[in-house]
Protein backbone atom coordinates (compact mmCIF):
# COMPACT_ATOMS: atom_id res chain seq x y z
CA UNK A 1 0.00 0.00 0.00
CA UNK A 2 1.64 3.39 -1.11
CA UNK A 3 1.07 6.68 1.08
CA UNK A 4 0.11 9.05 -1.87
CA UNK A 5 -0.78 12.72 -1.17
CA UNK A 6 -3.58 14.55 -2.72
CA UNK A 7 -2.80 18.74 -2.40
CA UNK A 8 -6.34 19.15 -0.44
CA UNK A 9 -6.79 23.03 -0.54
CA UNK A 10 -9.55 23.07 -2.58
CA UNK A 11 -11.40 21.68 -5.31
CA UNK A 12 -12.11 17.82 -5.98
CA UNK A 13 -9.22 16.37 -3.71
CA UNK A 14 -11.52 14.04 -2.43
CA UNK A 15 -12.77 12.33 -5.69
CA UNK A 16 -8.86 11.87 -6.45
CA UNK A 17 -8.89 10.47 -2.62
CA UNK A 18 -12.03 7.62 -3.39
CA UNK A 19 -9.86 6.62 -6.56
CA UNK A 20 -6.36 6.28 -4.97
CA UNK A 21 -8.28 4.05 -2.03
CA UNK A 22 -10.11 2.27 -5.01
CA UNK A 23 -6.81 1.25 -6.05
CA UNK A 24 -5.90 -0.34 -2.10
CA UNK A 25 -3.55 2.80 -1.74
CA UNK A 26 -3.85 5.27 1.12
CA UNK A 27 -5.38 8.70 -0.16
CA UNK A 28 -3.66 11.54 2.17
CA UNK A 29 -4.82 14.86 1.78
CA UNK A 30 -2.22 17.74 1.93
CA UNK A 31 -2.67 21.05 3.58
CA UNK A 32 0.47 21.61 5.37
CA UNK A 33 4.05 21.52 3.93
CA UNK A 34 5.06 19.03 7.04
CA UNK A 35 2.19 16.67 5.57
CA UNK A 36 4.32 15.78 2.35
CA UNK A 37 6.73 13.81 4.50
CA UNK A 38 6.30 10.33 3.89
CA UNK A 39 4.58 10.29 0.81
CA UNK A 40 6.32 8.71 -2.74
CA UNK A 41 3.97 10.85 -4.82
CA UNK A 42 1.60 13.67 -5.00
CA UNK A 43 -1.88 14.78 -6.75
CA UNK A 44 -3.01 18.68 -7.65
CA UNK A 45 -6.65 18.39 -8.19
CA UNK A 46 -8.93 20.28 -10.41
CA UNK A 47 -10.48 22.96 -8.51
CA UNK A 48 -9.67 26.67 -9.37
CA UNK A 49 -5.98 27.65 -9.90
CA UNK A 50 -6.00 31.30 -9.05
CA UNK A 51 -7.45 30.00 -6.13
CA UNK A 52 -4.41 27.47 -5.39
CA UNK A 53 -2.20 29.68 -6.59
CA UNK A 54 -3.14 32.10 -3.91
CA UNK A 55 -3.64 29.33 -1.11
CA UNK A 56 -0.15 27.91 -1.77
CA UNK A 57 1.41 31.70 -1.85
CA UNK A 58 -0.32 32.35 1.40
CA UNK A 59 0.28 28.61 3.06
CA UNK A 60 4.06 29.18 2.22
CA UNK A 61 3.95 25.81 0.33
CA UNK A 62 5.09 26.67 -2.69
CA UNK A 63 8.97 26.24 -2.21
CA UNK A 64 7.72 22.68 0.46
CA UNK A 65 6.03 21.57 -3.17
CA UNK A 66 8.56 22.37 -6.11
CA UNK A 67 11.16 20.61 -3.29
CA UNK A 68 8.81 17.47 -3.28
CA UNK A 69 8.33 17.33 -6.94
CA UNK A 70 11.97 16.90 -7.24
CA UNK A 71 12.22 13.79 -5.39
CA UNK A 72 8.63 12.64 -5.96
CA UNK A 73 6.14 12.13 -8.88
CA UNK A 74 3.39 14.70 -9.16
CA UNK A 75 0.17 14.59 -11.49
CA UNK A 76 -2.14 17.36 -11.73
CA UNK A 77 -5.34 17.86 -13.36
CA UNK A 78 -6.96 20.72 -15.08
CA UNK A 79 -5.98 23.10 -12.24
CA UNK A 80 -3.79 21.25 -11.38
CA UNK A 81 -1.97 21.07 -14.65
CA UNK A 82 -1.83 25.08 -15.06
CA UNK A 83 0.14 25.37 -11.36
CA UNK A 84 2.86 22.72 -12.73
CA UNK A 85 3.12 24.35 -16.11
CA UNK A 86 3.57 27.59 -17.78
CA UNK A 87 0.67 29.68 -18.63
CA UNK A 88 0.29 32.94 -21.12
CA UNK A 89 -2.60 33.97 -19.34
CA UNK A 90 -2.57 36.11 -16.56
CA UNK A 91 -2.38 34.48 -12.90
CA UNK A 92 -1.95 35.97 -9.35
CA UNK A 93 1.50 34.22 -8.91
CA UNK A 94 3.37 32.37 -11.77
CA UNK A 95 2.98 28.51 -11.93
CA UNK A 96 6.10 26.45 -11.07
CA UNK A 97 6.46 25.70 -14.61
CA UNK A 98 7.77 22.11 -13.73
CA UNK A 99 6.74 20.63 -16.98
CA UNK A 100 7.50 22.32 -19.93
CA UNK A 101 4.00 22.97 -21.16
CA UNK A 102 2.46 25.97 -22.16
CA UNK A 103 -1.50 25.97 -21.33
CA UNK A 104 -4.11 28.64 -22.01
CA UNK A 105 -7.16 28.49 -19.57
CA UNK A 106 -10.14 27.89 -19.89
CA UNK A 107 -9.55 27.11 -24.06
CA UNK A 108 -12.83 25.75 -24.94
CA UNK A 109 -15.42 28.16 -23.38
CA UNK A 110 -17.32 28.75 -19.99
CA UNK A 111 -19.20 25.83 -18.13
CA UNK A 112 -21.64 25.77 -20.90
CA UNK A 113 -19.10 24.34 -23.42
CA UNK A 114 -17.74 21.67 -20.75
CA UNK A 115 -17.98 17.96 -22.92
CA UNK A 116 -17.45 14.35 -22.34
CA UNK A 117 -15.34 12.79 -25.14
CA UNK A 118 -13.74 9.76 -26.03
CA UNK A 119 -9.46 10.58 -25.94
CA UNK A 120 -6.80 7.78 -27.13
CA UNK A 121 -4.04 6.62 -24.72
CA UNK A 122 -0.84 5.38 -26.06
CA UNK A 123 2.19 4.44 -24.18
CA UNK A 124 4.09 1.37 -23.69
CA UNK A 125 2.14 0.45 -20.67
CA UNK A 126 -1.51 1.28 -22.40
CA UNK A 127 -3.22 1.73 -25.68
CA UNK A 128 -7.08 2.42 -25.27
CA UNK A 129 -9.95 4.78 -25.58
CA UNK A 130 -11.04 6.04 -22.04
CA UNK A 131 -14.17 8.42 -21.51
CA UNK A 132 -13.09 11.99 -20.06
CA UNK A 133 -14.72 14.63 -18.79
CA UNK A 134 -13.31 18.32 -19.53
CA UNK A 135 -14.69 21.11 -17.41
CA UNK A 136 -13.66 24.77 -18.61
CA UNK A 137 -10.83 22.66 -19.78
CA UNK A 138 -7.43 24.15 -19.98
CA UNK A 139 -5.71 23.43 -23.77
CA UNK A 140 -2.08 22.55 -24.43
CA UNK A 141 -0.99 25.18 -26.92
CA UNK A 142 2.79 24.04 -26.79
CA UNK A 143 5.03 21.54 -25.46
CA UNK A 144 8.69 21.16 -24.56
CA UNK A 145 11.23 18.49 -26.74
CA UNK A 146 11.85 16.26 -23.24
CA UNK A 147 7.65 16.47 -22.73
CA UNK A 148 6.22 12.75 -24.01
CA UNK A 149 2.69 12.81 -25.16
CA UNK A 150 0.28 9.94 -23.93
CA UNK A 151 -3.34 10.89 -24.65
CA UNK A 152 -5.10 13.06 -27.45
CA UNK A 153 -8.23 14.40 -28.00
CA UNK A 154 -8.14 13.98 -31.91
CA UNK A 155 -5.12 16.11 -32.53
CA UNK A 156 -4.77 18.07 -29.37
CA UNK A 157 -2.54 16.19 -26.60
CA UNK A 158 -4.40 15.99 -23.58
CA UNK A 159 -2.20 14.34 -21.26
CA UNK A 160 1.70 14.74 -21.37
CA UNK A 161 4.57 14.48 -18.79
CA UNK A 162 8.39 13.94 -18.20
CA UNK A 163 9.99 12.65 -16.18
CA UNK A 164 8.78 13.36 -12.77
CA UNK A 165 5.57 15.19 -13.58
CA UNK A 166 2.16 14.18 -15.63
CA UNK A 167 -0.56 16.34 -16.62
CA UNK A 168 -4.04 16.07 -17.77
CA UNK A 169 -6.30 18.64 -19.53
CA UNK A 170 -9.40 16.76 -18.21
CA UNK A 171 -10.69 14.86 -14.98
CA UNK A 172 -10.07 10.99 -14.51
CA UNK A 173 -11.05 11.63 -10.93
CA UNK A 174 -14.81 12.00 -12.19
CA UNK A 175 -14.96 8.92 -13.78
CA UNK A 176 -15.59 5.13 -12.61
CA UNK A 177 -12.66 3.94 -14.74
CA UNK A 178 -8.94 4.03 -12.69
CA UNK A 179 -7.01 3.54 -15.68
CA UNK A 180 -5.15 6.59 -15.13
CA UNK A 181 -4.53 6.69 -11.82
CA UNK A 182 -3.26 3.57 -12.68
CA UNK A 183 -0.84 4.67 -14.81
CA UNK A 184 0.79 7.26 -12.75
CA UNK A 185 1.65 4.78 -10.07
CA UNK A 186 2.93 2.00 -12.38
CA UNK A 187 4.69 4.63 -14.66
CA UNK A 188 5.91 7.36 -12.11
CA UNK A 189 5.61 6.36 -8.97
CA UNK A 190 7.00 2.90 -8.71
CA UNK A 191 9.85 3.83 -10.82
CA UNK A 192 10.78 6.48 -8.68
CA UNK A 193 10.51 4.51 -5.05
CA UNK A 194 12.54 1.50 -6.41
CA UNK A 195 15.15 4.12 -7.39
CA UNK A 196 15.27 5.96 -4.25
CA UNK A 197 15.85 1.98 -3.18
CA UNK A 198 18.62 1.58 -4.87
CA UNK B 1 -31.20 7.83 -9.35
CA UNK B 2 -30.12 7.89 -13.06
CA UNK B 3 -27.18 10.73 -13.46
CA UNK B 4 -27.11 11.62 -17.10
CA UNK B 5 -23.74 12.94 -18.89
CA UNK B 6 -25.50 16.05 -18.91
CA UNK B 7 -26.08 15.90 -15.18
CA UNK B 8 -22.74 14.97 -14.71
CA UNK B 9 -21.20 17.42 -16.28
CA UNK B 10 -22.80 20.10 -13.92
CA UNK B 11 -22.54 18.12 -10.48
CA UNK B 12 -18.95 18.06 -12.28
CA UNK B 13 -18.08 21.95 -11.79
CA UNK B 14 -20.26 22.26 -8.64
CA UNK B 15 -16.68 19.20 -7.55
CA UNK B 16 -14.48 21.95 -8.50
CA UNK B 17 -15.78 24.33 -6.71
CA UNK B 18 -15.81 22.58 -3.54
CA UNK B 19 -13.38 23.63 -0.49
CA UNK B 20 -13.77 27.26 -1.58
CA UNK B 21 -15.57 30.55 -1.44
CA UNK B 22 -18.27 32.41 -3.62
CA UNK B 23 -18.25 35.51 -2.84
CA UNK B 24 -21.43 38.09 -3.97
CA UNK B 25 -20.08 41.10 -6.21
CA UNK B 26 -22.06 43.87 -7.98
CA UNK B 27 -19.33 45.37 -10.18
CA UNK B 28 -16.16 44.23 -11.48
CA UNK B 29 -14.44 46.12 -9.19
CA UNK B 30 -15.73 44.04 -6.31
CA UNK B 31 -15.42 41.02 -8.89
CA UNK B 32 -11.37 41.87 -9.15
CA UNK B 33 -10.64 42.31 -5.31
CA UNK B 34 -13.10 38.69 -4.93
CA UNK B 35 -11.10 36.76 -7.15
CA UNK B 36 -7.51 38.47 -6.39
CA UNK B 37 -8.36 37.29 -2.37
CA UNK B 38 -9.07 33.44 -3.78
CA UNK B 39 -13.02 33.26 -4.12
CA UNK B 40 -13.51 30.25 -6.56
CA UNK B 41 -16.46 31.63 -8.18
CA UNK B 42 -18.27 35.31 -7.69
CA UNK B 43 -21.98 35.76 -7.86
CA UNK B 44 -22.88 38.71 -9.71
CA UNK B 45 -25.95 40.54 -8.72
CA UNK B 46 -26.98 44.21 -8.98
CA UNK B 47 -27.46 44.67 -4.86
CA UNK B 48 -26.38 42.34 -2.05
CA UNK B 49 -28.73 40.93 -0.06
CA UNK B 50 -28.65 43.22 2.61
CA UNK B 51 -29.41 46.30 0.56
CA UNK B 52 -32.21 44.16 -1.05
CA UNK B 53 -33.70 43.88 2.18
CA UNK B 54 -33.44 47.75 3.45
CA UNK B 55 -34.56 48.75 0.29
CA UNK B 56 -37.36 46.83 -0.54
CA UNK B 57 -39.68 46.21 -3.29
CA UNK B 58 -39.56 43.61 -6.13
CA UNK B 59 -36.02 42.26 -6.72
CA UNK B 60 -35.57 40.94 -9.93
CA UNK B 61 -32.74 39.06 -12.53
CA UNK B 62 -29.09 41.82 -12.56
CA UNK B 63 -28.52 43.74 -15.60
CA UNK B 64 -27.18 41.75 -18.28
CA UNK B 65 -24.58 44.71 -19.10
CA UNK B 66 -23.35 44.37 -15.80
CA UNK B 67 -23.15 40.47 -15.68
CA UNK B 68 -21.24 40.80 -18.66
CA UNK B 69 -19.00 42.69 -17.60
CA UNK B 70 -18.27 41.14 -14.44
CA UNK B 71 -17.39 38.05 -16.64
CA UNK B 72 -14.95 39.92 -18.61
CA UNK B 73 -13.07 40.74 -15.53
CA UNK B 74 -12.60 37.30 -14.13
CA UNK B 75 -11.28 34.24 -15.00
CA UNK B 76 -12.98 32.08 -12.25
CA UNK B 77 -16.80 30.64 -12.90
CA UNK B 78 -19.47 33.70 -12.62
CA UNK B 79 -22.91 32.89 -10.88
CA UNK B 80 -25.96 35.07 -11.38
CA UNK B 81 -29.46 34.76 -9.91
CA UNK B 82 -32.80 34.56 -11.20
CA UNK B 83 -36.03 34.52 -9.44
CA UNK B 84 -37.37 31.28 -8.15
CA UNK B 85 -39.92 29.83 -11.12
CA UNK B 86 -38.61 32.21 -13.68
CA UNK B 87 -37.55 30.32 -15.94
CA UNK B 88 -37.29 32.93 -18.61
CA UNK B 89 -34.52 34.65 -16.68
CA UNK B 90 -33.22 31.67 -16.34
CA UNK B 91 -33.13 31.48 -20.53
CA UNK B 92 -31.36 34.80 -20.58
CA UNK B 93 -28.74 33.71 -18.00
CA UNK B 94 -27.64 30.47 -19.77
CA UNK B 95 -27.53 32.55 -22.83
CA UNK B 96 -24.98 35.29 -21.64
CA UNK B 97 -23.16 31.78 -20.97
CA UNK B 98 -23.08 32.28 -17.03
CA UNK B 99 -21.09 29.62 -15.30
CA UNK B 100 -23.62 28.39 -12.75
CA UNK B 101 -27.59 29.99 -12.20
CA UNK B 102 -28.64 30.38 -8.46
CA UNK B 103 -32.55 30.18 -8.66
CA UNK B 104 -32.55 32.14 -5.34
CA UNK B 105 -35.12 33.08 -2.36
CA UNK B 106 -33.03 36.59 -2.65
CA UNK B 107 -34.95 37.29 -5.61
CA UNK B 108 -38.75 37.97 -5.35
CA UNK B 109 -40.40 34.48 -6.75
CA UNK B 110 -41.71 34.77 -9.60
CA UNK B 111 -43.96 31.45 -8.76
CA UNK B 112 -45.05 30.82 -5.34
CA UNK B 113 -46.05 26.70 -6.78
CA UNK B 114 -43.17 25.61 -8.95
CA UNK B 115 -39.47 25.71 -8.80
CA UNK B 116 -37.90 25.96 -12.35
CA UNK B 117 -37.38 22.40 -13.95
CA UNK B 118 -33.60 22.50 -14.40
CA UNK B 119 -33.16 19.19 -16.33
CA UNK B 120 -34.15 21.31 -19.52
CA UNK B 121 -30.73 23.63 -19.24
CA UNK B 122 -27.26 23.16 -20.26
CA UNK B 123 -26.18 25.12 -17.49
CA UNK B 124 -26.14 24.42 -13.79
CA UNK B 125 -28.41 25.54 -11.05
CA UNK B 126 -28.07 25.95 -7.39
CA UNK B 127 -30.98 26.09 -5.11
CA UNK B 128 -31.42 26.99 -1.26
CA UNK B 129 -32.48 24.72 0.95
CA UNK B 130 -34.10 24.39 4.79
CA UNK B 131 -34.10 20.80 5.48
CA UNK B 132 -33.36 17.08 3.86
CA UNK B 133 -37.10 17.31 1.70
CA UNK B 134 -36.26 20.73 0.47
CA UNK B 135 -33.02 19.25 -0.85
CA UNK B 136 -33.88 16.36 -2.28
CA UNK B 137 -36.92 17.89 -4.03
CA UNK B 138 -34.66 20.70 -5.92
CA UNK B 139 -32.03 18.09 -6.39
CA UNK B 140 -34.80 15.70 -8.69
CA UNK B 141 -35.82 18.66 -10.54
CA UNK B 142 -32.37 18.71 -11.36
CA UNK B 143 -30.36 21.23 -9.15
CA UNK B 144 -26.61 20.18 -9.61
CA UNK B 145 -25.60 22.00 -6.06
CA UNK B 146 -27.10 22.40 -2.66
CA UNK B 147 -26.71 25.34 -0.29
CA UNK B 148 -28.68 25.95 2.38
CA UNK B 149 -30.92 29.23 2.53
CA UNK B 150 -29.89 30.68 5.40
CA UNK B 151 -31.33 34.04 6.45
CA UNK B 152 -29.33 36.21 3.27
CA UNK B 153 -28.23 39.80 4.30
CA UNK B 154 -29.06 38.98 7.63
CA UNK B 155 -25.40 39.07 9.06
CA UNK B 156 -26.73 36.21 11.43
CA UNK B 157 -25.55 32.32 10.80
CA UNK B 158 -28.22 30.79 13.22
CA UNK B 159 -30.71 29.87 10.02
CA UNK B 160 -27.68 28.60 8.22
CA UNK B 161 -26.71 26.45 10.95
CA UNK B 162 -30.32 25.39 11.64
CA UNK B 163 -30.68 24.58 7.96
CA UNK B 164 -27.51 22.35 8.25
CA UNK B 165 -28.28 20.96 10.94
CA UNK B 166 -31.77 19.93 9.19
CA UNK B 167 -30.38 18.37 6.29
CA UNK B 168 -27.54 16.48 7.88
CA UNK B 169 -29.90 14.79 10.65
CA UNK B 170 -32.31 14.12 7.63
CA UNK B 171 -29.31 11.93 6.12
CA UNK B 172 -28.38 10.24 9.27
CA UNK B 173 -32.45 9.50 9.65
CA UNK B 174 -32.21 8.20 6.40
CA UNK B 175 -29.88 5.52 7.05
CA UNK B 176 -31.63 4.17 9.83
CA UNK B 177 -34.40 3.23 8.27
CA UNK B 178 -35.76 0.33 6.89
CA UNK B 179 -37.36 0.09 3.70
CA UNK B 180 -40.72 0.39 4.79
CA UNK B 181 -40.14 3.19 7.02
CA UNK B 182 -38.21 4.94 4.28
CA UNK B 183 -41.51 4.94 2.16
CA UNK B 184 -43.30 6.36 4.43
CA UNK B 185 -40.45 9.18 5.18
CA UNK B 186 -40.74 10.11 2.21
CA UNK B 187 -44.03 10.55 1.47
CA UNK B 188 -43.68 12.81 5.11
CA UNK B 189 -40.87 14.68 3.43
CA UNK B 190 -42.23 15.31 -0.25
CA UNK B 191 -39.23 13.07 -1.95
CA UNK B 192 -39.55 10.23 -3.95
CA UNK B 193 -38.30 6.77 -2.62
CA UNK B 194 -35.60 6.86 -5.62
CA UNK B 195 -33.77 9.79 -4.44
CA UNK B 196 -33.70 8.78 -0.75
CA UNK B 197 -32.24 5.30 -1.41
CA UNK B 198 -29.00 7.01 -3.36
CA UNK B 199 -28.63 8.88 0.12
CA UNK B 200 -28.56 6.16 2.16
CA UNK B 201 -26.01 4.31 -0.17
CA UNK B 202 -24.21 7.23 -0.21
CA UNK B 203 -24.18 8.65 3.31
CA UNK B 204 -24.79 12.27 1.72
CA UNK B 205 -26.11 14.21 -0.95
CA UNK B 206 -25.84 12.92 -4.36
CA UNK B 207 -24.66 16.48 -5.32
CA UNK B 208 -22.22 18.83 -3.67
CA UNK B 209 -23.65 20.05 -0.29
CA UNK B 210 -22.74 24.09 0.58
CA UNK B 211 -24.00 26.56 2.42
CA UNK B 212 -25.22 30.24 2.38
CA UNK B 213 -26.75 32.51 4.22
CA UNK B 214 -25.01 34.85 7.39
CA UNK B 215 -21.53 33.97 7.08
CA UNK B 216 -19.78 37.64 8.48
CA UNK B 217 -16.17 36.16 9.68
CA UNK B 218 -13.54 33.72 9.49
CA UNK B 219 -15.06 32.04 12.18
CA UNK B 220 -18.66 31.75 10.82
CA UNK B 221 -16.91 29.96 7.70
CA UNK B 222 -15.36 27.25 9.74
CA UNK B 223 -18.64 26.59 11.35
CA UNK B 224 -20.41 26.12 8.53
CA UNK B 225 -17.14 23.53 7.35
CA UNK B 226 -17.32 21.64 10.87
CA UNK B 227 -21.39 21.13 10.18
CA UNK B 228 -20.81 19.88 6.52
CA UNK B 229 -20.76 22.58 4.03
CA UNK B 230 -18.35 21.69 1.24
CA UNK B 231 -17.86 25.69 0.44
CA UNK B 232 -19.39 28.80 1.71
CA UNK B 233 -21.03 31.43 -0.10
CA UNK B 234 -20.78 35.49 1.69
CA UNK B 235 -23.01 37.68 0.59
CA UNK B 236 -23.51 40.84 2.04
CA UNK B 237 -20.57 39.81 4.36
CA UNK B 238 -17.84 41.14 2.70
CA UNK B 239 -18.51 43.91 0.91
CA UNK B 240 -21.13 45.28 4.44
CA UNK B 241 -17.76 45.05 6.34
CA UNK B 242 -14.90 47.82 6.42
CA UNK B 243 -12.38 45.90 5.07
CA UNK B 244 -13.61 43.85 1.87
CA UNK B 245 -10.52 42.93 0.87
CA UNK B 246 -8.82 41.67 3.69
CA UNK B 247 -12.08 39.17 4.85
CA UNK B 248 -12.23 37.93 2.21
CA UNK B 249 -8.93 36.80 2.14
CA UNK B 250 -9.46 35.61 5.81
CA UNK B 251 -12.73 33.69 5.18
CA UNK B 252 -10.75 31.69 2.19
CA UNK B 253 -7.85 31.05 4.55
CA UNK B 254 -10.76 29.69 7.43
CA UNK B 255 -12.75 27.67 4.92
CA UNK B 256 -9.66 26.18 3.36
CA UNK B 257 -7.98 25.54 7.40
CA UNK B 258 -11.60 25.21 8.77
CA UNK B 259 -10.56 22.08 10.97
CA UNK B 260 -7.50 24.08 12.83
CA UNK B 261 -8.59 26.91 15.22
CA UNK B 262 -4.74 28.39 15.08
CA UNK B 263 -5.29 28.96 11.59
CA UNK B 264 -8.66 30.45 11.97
CA UNK B 265 -7.75 32.72 14.78
CA UNK B 266 -4.41 34.21 12.66
CA UNK B 267 -6.98 34.48 9.60
CA UNK B 268 -9.10 36.63 12.11
CA UNK B 269 -6.52 38.78 13.64
CA UNK B 270 -6.54 42.65 12.81
CA UNK B 271 -9.87 42.78 10.51
CA UNK B 272 -11.66 45.50 11.23
CA UNK B 273 -15.80 45.79 12.08
CA UNK B 274 -17.61 43.06 10.00
CA UNK B 275 -21.28 43.67 8.68
CA UNK B 276 -24.10 44.60 11.26
CA UNK B 277 -25.85 41.95 12.10
CA UNK B 278 -29.98 41.23 12.80
CA UNK B 279 -32.09 39.58 14.90
CA UNK B 280 -33.94 36.69 13.74
CA UNK B 281 -36.76 38.45 16.23
CA UNK B 282 -36.18 41.91 14.67
CA UNK B 283 -37.29 40.49 11.30
CA UNK B 284 -40.98 39.92 10.49
CA UNK B 285 -41.41 36.86 9.22
CA UNK B 286 -43.04 37.97 5.98
CA UNK B 287 -39.90 39.53 5.49
CA UNK B 288 -37.53 36.47 5.98
CA UNK B 289 -35.94 35.56 2.62
CA UNK B 290 -35.65 31.72 3.98
CA UNK B 291 -39.32 31.48 3.67
CA UNK B 292 -39.71 31.46 -0.08
CA UNK B 293 -40.01 28.69 -1.76
CA UNK B 294 -41.18 25.05 -0.73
Amino acid sequence: MLNIGILALQGDFEKHGAVIERLGHRPLFVRRAEELRGLVGLILPGGESTTFLHLIEKLQLRQPLIDFAGRWPVFGTCAGLIVLARSNDNLPFPPFGLIDLEVTRNAYGRQINSFIARVELKSQLMTRQIEAVFIRAPKIVSMGREVVPYAWLGEEVVMAGNNRILAATFHPELTSDTTIHQFFIDAYILPAISLSER
Amino acid sequence: MIIDEKFSLKIGLAEMLKGGVIMDVTNPEQAKIAEDAGAVAVMALERIPADIRSDGGVARMSNPTMIREIMAVVSIPVMAKCRIGHFAEAQVLQALGVDFIDESEVLTPADDINHIWKHDFTVPFVCGCRDIGEALRRISEGAAMIRTKGEAGSGNIVEAVRHMRMVQSGIRQIQTMDHAELVRYGKEIGASLEIILEVRRLGKLPVPNFSAGGIATPADAALMRQLGAETNFVGSGIFKSQDPAARARAIVLATTHFDDPDMVAKASEGLKEAMPGLEMNRIPEAEQLNRRGW
